[in-house]
C-alpha cells in the first residue's frame, strides 16, 4: 500500500472509529459532542456501507447486477433478530418465554429452527453461514446456465419479492409484517444504553474497516483481475479457458455475507427488521447507494451509503413527498451525467488535472476503471 | 322488502286521486318503455325496480279499472272478518289459494291488523282495509279501502272516504291467523316474481322457494316451469321442485326428487342431500338414490372448478400476456429493460379513470360508453409518455441494458409518486360499465365473467395486432430491419432514430391498454405497476428475447400454472415455486423459450 494511500485510510478509519465515538463519549453540554442519536443513525449508516461494499464488488467489479441483496441482508438481520428475541425471554410483554407475536398467533412452542438461535455461536455463525448457502444455490444455479445481465437482474428482482412474500407470512413464524422489535439486550448488555449503542457503533466501524480490507485484498488480487475481466467481457474471459460462473458464485457469495453481516449490525442499532427492509424497492435502492457513490472503486460506495442515506432521512423528515421524487432522479441523473459516481468524477478530475501538461494522454481512461487490457494477461497466467 | 316498498309506493298513487290517473293505454305503453329501459340496469338494481313497478302495476291497475271480486271470493274476503278464528284462517287460506294477486293487500293487512268491518246499509257490515290515521280534534280518521284490490272507497262526491275508527270493527288476527298468512303471502311475492320479466330475479325466487321448501309453492313453480323458456331460469325452478318433494311425504316421491337433483348436477341442494343421507330414518331407496346423486354432483363440482380455474388462469394469463407484449416488443426488439413499465400501465388505468370523470360530468347520459374512449386515450396517453421517455433518455442508453434498467426504474419511481401527489395515495373508482358486468352462464355452476372475456378477447386482438404490424406491413419491415441490423437499415435509408422511437411508444401504448383494461378487474392506485411488472419480466425472461410467439405461451404458461397452484398452497407460495420453475426452466433452455438461432456469443 502507498504511504499516502495508507496515510489517509488509516486517517479515515481512526475518524469514524475512533473520534466519532470519542466524541459522544464527551459529557454531555459540551460543544463537540455528538448527540446519542446522531451516532446511531451513523451507525446505521456504517452497517449499509457494509452491505453497499459487497454490492459493489459484484456490480461495479464483477459487472452483474444483482436487485435482490435486500434478501441477503434481511437473512443476516433475521438471524440476529431471532437471537436478540430469545434473549428478550420472560421479559417481553406478555411474560411469555415465546417471543409476543407467538403468543398473538397462538404458537404453542417454539418452532425447530428458533431453538439454536439460543446460541450465540450459532448466531454469528448463521449470520455469515444463511446467506452465504442461499447465494451459493442460487448463484450456482443461475450462473452455471450462463443467466447473464438483466436476466440475471430480473431472477434477482423475483427472489426479492419472493422472500418478500415469504417473509410477510405469519405461518412463517418470523413475525409476519411486523417483523421482528421490541429487542430488550444484546449479549446480556442493555440495548436501550448509551454505551452499548457506542460499542455497536464500533463494532460497526471496525467491521466495515475490515470488510474494506477485504474486498481491496480481493480485488487487488488475481481473481479480482478476473473478475473486472469478466466485467468487460465475459466471453474473452471463457474463451481463456477460465469459468466465469465459478468466479461469479464466489463473488456473489462474497457479497451476499458482506450483507448479511450488515444486515446483523443493523438490528441491534435500529431495533427492529421488517419484510419491508429486503423486498424489491430496498433491494433496488442499496443500489443507488453504489451508483451515487461511485461503483468499481472502494471508497465510492461507503461515501454513497452515506450520503444518499443522511439525505434520506433529511427528506423524509421535512418533505415526505419530496424523497421518492428524489430517489428517482438520482437513477437518471447518475446513470445520464455521472456514471463513475461522486468519486469516480472526482477521481477523474484529479487525473486530469495531474496530467494535464500532458497532451494526448488519455488520463480519464486510466483514472476510471481497472483497464482489462492491461492487467489481464499476465494475471491470468499467474492464476493457471 | 320489495314488497313493502312497493305497497308504499302503491299507497302514494292510490290515495292522491287529485292527479288524475293516466288513461290506462298510455299507462301501459310507459310501463312498457320503462320495462325495455330496464334491460340497462345492474342485475341488483333491476330486481328493486322490478319489484317496485310490479307493485306498482297492481295499484294503478286498480285506479285505473274499477275491480270487482270474483263472486266465489266474496264469501272468502267476509269470512275472514269472522269471529272465528277457525273460519276466518280458513277463509285466508281459500283466499291464498286462490291465486288471485288482488287478494295479496288484504292478507298482508290481516297480517298487520289493519283489516275492519264497516256496517253497510241492509244491517250487514263489509271487510275494508284502513289507511294511515289521522287525527282531528278527538276523532281518529282513517281512509277506507276495499278489501279486494285495496282500491280507495269514494264517496259520492268521489273524494276518498275517511271514517272514524270507532264506527269500525276490528278484525283481530290470532297467532295462528299470522302463522298461516305468512306463507301464504310468500307464495305471492315468489309467484309474481315467478313471473317476472328479469330473469335473474326469476332465478332468485325459484331458488328462495326450493331453499324455504314449503310444498304450498309447487303448483306454481309447476305452471312457471311449462312457461318458462330460459333453459337457466328452468334449470332453478326444476331444482327448487325437486328439493321441495325431497321433503315429500312419499317415499317414492322423495326418491325421484332425489334423483332428480342428481341429474340436475344441482350444487345448491348438496347440504339438503347431506341431510338425507345421514338421516337414518330414510327408506334404503332413498338413501342409495340421495348417495348416487351425491356421488353424480360432487363429481361435477370437480369438473366446474377445473373448468373454472382453467377459465381464471387464462384471463390472468391474458393481463400477463397484454403487458408482456408491450414489454416484449420493447425489450425484445430494442434490448431496453423497461422497468417504467408498470408505471407506464398505470398512466393508462389513471387515463381511463380521467375519461370515466369526464363522462360523469359532461356526457352521463352516455356513462356506459366511456370505456370504449378511455381504450385509445390510454394507450394514446402511455404512447405518448413511452414517446417522450425514448426520446428524453433511453436512446443515450442503447446498448447498456443495466444503465437502462436503473434509469427506467428511477423514471417509474417519479411517475409512482407523480400520480401519488396528482390523484392521492389511495385507490381511486374505477366503475365498470354495465355491459361488462354480469356474465354468460355456459353450464350448471359455471358463469364467465364478461369483463375476464373482454380481456381475453383484447389480449386476442393486440397479440393479432401485433403480429399483422410486425411482419405485414413496411412499419413491421422496418421495425424488424432496425432490430436485426441497425447500420444496415439507417444505410438503406431507413430512419432508425424514429423507428426507435416508434416501436417504444408502440410498447409504451400496449402497456396504456393493459392499464385500461385492469381496471376492470383490479384496484387502480399509484403502486399498480408494482404488482404486476415482476410477473411479466418473468414472462418475457421465459419466453426468449425478440419473439412474440416466446412471450405468449410463456404468459399463458406462468398465469396458468399461477391458477393451478393457487389454490392447494397458496398464492404466495404460488409465486415462489414458479420462480423456481422458472430458474429450472432456465437451465434447460437460458435463452428462453424461442431462442433465436445463430451463432451469436453475446446474446
Amino acid at each position: 500500500m502507498p504511504t499516502r494511500e495508507r496515510a489517509l485510510l488509516l486517517g479515515f478509519a481512526a475518524l469514524i472509529a475512533v473520534v466519532l465515538p470519542a466524541l459522544n463519549a464527551l459529557p454531555a453540554g459540551s460543544p463537540l459532542r455528538i448527540a446519542d442519536f446522531t451516532l446511531n443513525l451513523f451507525g446505521k449508516f456504517l452497517a449499509y456501507a457494509i452491505l453497499a461494499l459487497g454490492i459493489d464488488l459484484i456490480w461495479g467489479y464483477t459487472g452483474v447486477l444483482s436487485l435482490g441483496h435486500g434478501v441477503f441482508f434481511g437473512l443476516g438481520a433475521y438471524a440476529m433478530g431471532m437471537h436478540l428475541m430469545l434473549e428478550i425471554g420472560t421479559k417481553s410483554v406478555y411474560g411469555n418465554v415465546l417471543p409476543d407475536f407467538m403468543v398473538w398467533n397462538r404458537v404453542a412452542e417454539l418452532p425447530l429452527f428458533w431453538k439454536p438461535f439460543y446460541s450465540v455461536a450459532f448466531t454469528l455463525v448463521a449470520v455469515l453461514v444463511v446467506p452465504a448457502v442461499v447465494a451459493f444455490v442460487f448463484g450456482y444455479l443461475t450462473f452455471r446456465s450462463r443467466i447473464r445481465g438483466v436476466y440475471f437482474s430480473i431472477i434477482t428482482q423475483a427472489l426479492a419479492l419472493c422472500a418478500w412474500l415469504m417473509f410477510n407470512r405469519n405461518t412463517m413464524n418470523l413475525g409476519g409484517t411486523n417483523g421482528l422489535s421490541g429487542f430488550k439486550t444484546i449479549f446480556g448488555f442493555t440495548l436501550n444504553d448509551a454505551r452499548t449503542q457506542r460499542g455497536l457503533y464500533v463494532a460497526t466501524a471496525l467491521t466495515l474497516c475490515l470488510a474494506y480490507l477485504l474486498c481491496r485484498w480481493i480485488t487487488r488480487s488475481p481473481v479480482g483481475k478476473v473478475l473486472v475481466a469478466i466485467r468487460d467481457s465475459e466471453n474473452r474471459v471463457l474463451f481463456s479457458g477460465y469459468s466465469p460462473a465459478a468466479f461469479k458464485v464466489f463473488v456473489f457469495v462474497v457479497s451476499a455475507v458482506l450483507a448479511g453481516v450488515a444486515g446483523a449490525l443493523y438490528v441491534p442499532q435500529v431495533g427492529i427488521i421488517t419484510p419491508a427492509k429486503i423486498g424489491v424497492l430496498p433491494s433496488i435502492e442499496m443500489i443507488i447507494w453504489v451508483a451515487v457513490g461511485g461503483r468499481g472503486t472502494l471508497l465510492g460506495p461507503i461515501v454513497g451509503a452515506f450520503g444518499v442515506n443522511w439525505l434520506q432521512s433529511i427528506l423524509t423528515t421535512s418533505y415526505p413527498d419530496l424523497w421518492l421524487l428524489v430517489l428517482g432522479g438520482m437513477f437518471v441523473g447518475v446513470v445520464l451525467f455521472f456514471p463513475d459516481g461522486v468519486v469516480g468524477t472526482i477521481l477523474k478530475l484529479i487525473a486530469r488535472f495531474a496530467s494535464a501538461p500532458q497532451p494526448g494522454a488519455r488520463a480519464a481512461d486510466v483514472a476510471a476503471a481497472d483497464q482489462p487490457t492491461k492487467t489481464s494477461e499476465p494475471v491470468g497466467i499467474k492464476a493457471r | 322488502m320489495l314488497r313493502w316498498r312497493g305497497r308504499r309506493d302503491a299507497q302514494r298513487t292510490a290515495s292522491t286521486p287529485r292527479v288524475a290517473p293516466p288513461s290506462p293505454p298510455r299507462l301501459w305503453a310507459l310501463l312498457a318503455a320503462l320495462l325495455a329501459r330496464l334491460s340497462e340496469f345492474a342485475p341488483v338494481a333491476r330486481a328493486v325496480i322490478v319489484g317496485v313497478l310490479m307493485v306498482l302495476v297492481g295499484g294503478l291497475g286498480t285506479v285505473a279499472v274499477a275491480a270487482v271480486a270474483p263472486p266465489e271470493l266474496i264469501k272468502h274476503i267476509a269470512d275472514v272478518a269472522s269471529a272465528d278464528g277457525a273460519v276466518q284462517e280458513a277463509a285466508a287460506v281459500a283466499l291464498g289459494k286462490s291465486g288471485d294477486r288482488k287478494v295479496l293487500p288484504l292478507l298482508e293487512a290481516l297480517r298487520e291488523g289493519s283489516v275492519y268491518t264497516r256496517p253497510v246499509p241492509g244491517g250487514r257490515s263489509e271487510t275494508v282495509i284502513v289507511g294511515d290515521k289521522v287525527s282531528e280534534g278527538d276523532k281518529t280518521l282513517v281512509p277506507l279501502f276495499s278489501a279486494y284490490g285495496r282500491e280507495p272507497i269514494t264517496g259520492s262526491d268521489g273524494k276518498p272516504v275517511l271514517a272514524d275508527l270507532s264506527t269500525l270493527g276490528e278484525v283481530s288476527a290470532g297467532r295462528s291467523l299470522r302463522l298461516a298468512l305468512r306463507p301464504l303471502i310468500d307464495a305471492f311475492s315468489g309467484q309474481s316474481q315467478l313471473g317476472n320479466p328479469d330473469m335473474n330475479v326469476r332465478k332468485a325466487a325459484a331458488i328462495k322457494m326450493g331453499n324455504t321448501g314449503d310444498p304450498s309453492a309447487l303448483p306454481a313453480l309447476g305452471e312457471a316451469l311449462q312457461k318458462e323458456r330460459d333453459p337457466w331460469v328452468r334449470h332453478d325452478i326444476d331444482e327448487a321442485i325437486a328439493l321441495i318433494n325431497s321433503r315429500a311425504a312419499d317415499e317414492s316421491v322423495r326418491a325421484a326428487a332425489v334423483a332428480r337433483l342428481g341429474d340436475l348436477r344441482s350444487i345448491n341442494a348438496l347440504d339438503r342431500l347431506h341431510d338425507l343421507a345421514s338421516d337414518g330414518a330414510q327408506p334404503r331407496a332413498v338413501r342409495n338414490a340421495t348417495l348416487a346423486s351425491i356421488k353424480r354432483i360432487e363429481r361435477w363440482a370437480l369438473v366446474t372448478s377445473a373448468i373454472e380455474t382453467i377459465f381464471q388462469g387464462l384471463s390472468l394469463s391474458s393481463i400477463l400476456l397484454l403487458m408482456a407484449l408491450g414489454l416484449a416488443i420493447v425489450f425484445g426488439l430494442m434490448g431496453v429493460i423497461n422497468m417504467a413499465h408498470g408505471e407506464l400501465m398505470a398512466l393508462g388505468a389513471y387515463a381511463t379513470f380521467v375519461v370515466q370523470n369526464w363522462f360523469a360530468a359532461r356526457l352521463p347520459g352516455s356513462f356506459d360508453y366511456y370505456f370504449l374512449v378511455a381504450l385509445p386515450f390510454s394507450f394514446l396517453v402511455a404512447g405518448a409518455a413511452g414517446f417522450l421517455l425514448e426520446r428524453g433518455v433511453i436512446r443515450f442508453l442503447y446498448g447498456r441494458p443495466l444503465e437502462t434498467l436503473l434509469l427506467t426504474w428511477g423514471v417509474s419511481l417519479m411517475i409512482q409518486q407523480g400520480l401519488r401527489l396528482w390523484f392521492g395515495a389511495a385507490n381511486v373508482d374505477v366503475t365498470s360499465p354495465r355491459w361488462l358486468s354480469g356474465g354468460i352462464p355456459v353450464m350448471v355452476g359455471v358463469q364467465l365473467p364478461y369483463n375476464r372475456l373482454f380481456i381475453i378477447g383484447l389480449a386476442a386482438i393486440c397479440v393479432s395486432a401485433m403480429y399483422f404490424l410486425l411482419f405485414r406491413t413496411d412499419a413491421g419491415l422496418r421495425i424488424r430491419a432496425v432490430t436485426q441490423n441497425r447500420g444496415m437499415a439507417a444505410c438503406l435509408g431507413v430512419r432508425a432514430r424514429w423507428v426507435d422511437a416508434g416501436t417504444f411508444a408502440l410498447g409504451a401504448g400496449l402497456a396504456g391498454l393493459a392499464g385500461c383494461a385492469l381496471t376492470q378487474i383490479g384496484n387502480v392506485g399509484p403502486e399498480l405497476g408494482q404488482n404486476y411488472i415482476v410477473d411479466s419480466f418473468m414472462v418475457v425472461v421465459t419466453g426468449g428475447v425478440g419473439k412474440l410467439a416466446g412471450s405468449i405461451l410463456a404468459a399463458i404458461g406462468i398465469g396458468g400454472l399461477n391458477k393451478i397452484i393457487e389454490p392447494s398452497m397458496g398464492a404466495v407460495f404460488g409465486k415462489v415455486l414458479i420462480l423456481v420453475f422458472v430458474i429450472l426452466f432456465i437451465q434447460r433452455r437460458p435463452s428462453g423459450l424461442f431462442a433465436a438461432k445463430g451463432r451469436y456469443a453475446d446474446a
